[in-house]
């Protein structure tokens, strides 16, 4: 991506996530308050996390693949059953991928 | 997070009060500073995919919202077209319009506030805000998450990038796992029904099929299809009953009740909020 892309992107994002911010915060509420709607809202980080998760620990530009980071993936996701603070999980999926890649 | 103080005494002493108050304030730096600090993997992770300092710290001053943050700069390494890119970001920051529905009524800011108020309506300090027993607690956890997170996320950005090229290679360091533990952390709290767990196992199949045969970005947005392909298709199954109130989620979030739970709080928020008016 060039920088007048990234800036374009960046700019996008910036203004978008703004305005969706201030709209939760201004909208009279019961706008946004229909079932369907709050169902939908409440799923769709779902399916987004989860697709990211998935594609920032296994693909490599077009490519599906293993390697140390689903070691460090699988780390975080057993500090997150124990109940590891924020900031702990991040740690260990970082030093157990660096760990992971230090060993191959 | 907030230690449940008995609910329903109307009157405090001074001492209890500001025992109380304290105890806020000290949850409020907790999750700012350690949140904050993550701000460092974002700008490692951002110098990584080949943006610039100005252009990392551009995205942590003005998006102010970790996971789209993480998602815009992952998408750029990936090679997606900025539209996909920014659609992908834009899509995650949904879910903050319905902590600011709800964090409105709670914090009751007075209009002018308000558009300050906003780039701070995020995760955390939704977490912390819902967590809270009255209005004047709830605003004291606001604004001191906001404030610290703020601070903390922007200053540690700017480490992370400058850091990024005195680290050299961060694959090396495993600093390409911190984006997707930071979504993996996200998305388990919010795993909590058979309808959340079907719509992420279904966004994982579809996000890694597609990778190979569509362009950067792209395929997450596809994966977003999972939510109201599971919805629709349990509409259908339950013969087009309301789905809304079933299961945990339907579980309503009174304002005032002490939540044992922040991350419960965060997540139910954005799906319950019957008693709200």
């Amino acid at each position: 991506m060039s920088s007048t892309a990234l800036w374009i992107a960046i700019g996008a994002t910036a203004v978008g996530c703004y305005l969706i911010k201030l709209l939760g915060l201004s909208v009279p509420s019961g706008v946004l308050e229909r079932p369907m709607v709050r169902r939908l809202s409440a799923l769709l980080p779902v399916a987004l996390l989860a697709a990211l998760t998935a594609q920032q620990t296994l693909s490599e530009g077009t490519r599906i693949v293993l390697d140390a980071r689903a070691a460090g993936l699988a780390a975080a996701a057993v500090a997150l059953l124990l109940r590891a603070p924020f900031l702990v999980v991040v740690a260990v999926a970082v030093l157990a991928t660096a760990g992971a890649r230090a060993l191959l | 997070m907030a230690v449940p103080l008995p609910s329903g005494r109307p009157e405090e002493t001074v001492t209890e009060r500001r025992r109380a108050d304290r105890a806020v304030v000290r949850d409020a730096l907790g999750v700012g500073v350690a949140v904050g600090l993550s701000g460092f993997a974002f700008g490692v992770t951002a110098a990584g995919a080949g943006l610039s300092m100005l252009q990392s710290c551009a995205l942590s001053l003005l998006v102010f919202t970790g996971a789209s943050q993480f998602a815009l700069v992952g998408a750029v390494a990936a090679g997606g077209t900025p539209l996909a890119a920014a659609a992908g970001a834009l899509f995650l920051g949904v879910r903050n319009a319905f902590y600011g529905l709800r964090l409105s009524s709670l914090l009751q800011l007075p209009a002018p506030l308000r558009p300050l108020a906003a780039q701070w309506v995020i995760d955390e300090t939704s977490v912390v805000t819902f967590a809270q027993r009255d209005r004047r607690r709830a605003r004291i956890g606001f604004f001191v998450t906001g404030a610290t997170l703020y601070v903390l996320w922007n200053l540690s950005t700017l480490l992370g990038v400058a850091g990024a090229s005195a680290l050299g290679d961060t694959a090396a360091w495993g600093l390409d796992a911190a984006g997707p533990a930071v979504f993996l952390a996200l998305l388990a709290p919010m795993l909590r029904t058979g309808q959340e767990r079907a719509t992420a196992v279904l966004a994982v199949l579809l996000g890694l099929v597609l990778v190979p045969v569509l362009p950067g970005g792209v395929p997450v947005l596809i994966a977003a299809l999972a939510a109201p392909v599971v919805l629709l298709c349990q509409r259908a199954r339950t013969g087009g009953a309301p789905v809304a109130g079933s299961g945990a989620n339907g579980a309503a979030v009174r304002p005032w009740t002490v939540e044992p739970d922040a991350a419960d709080a965060a997540d139910r928020a954005a799906c319950g909020r019957e008693e709200e008016r």
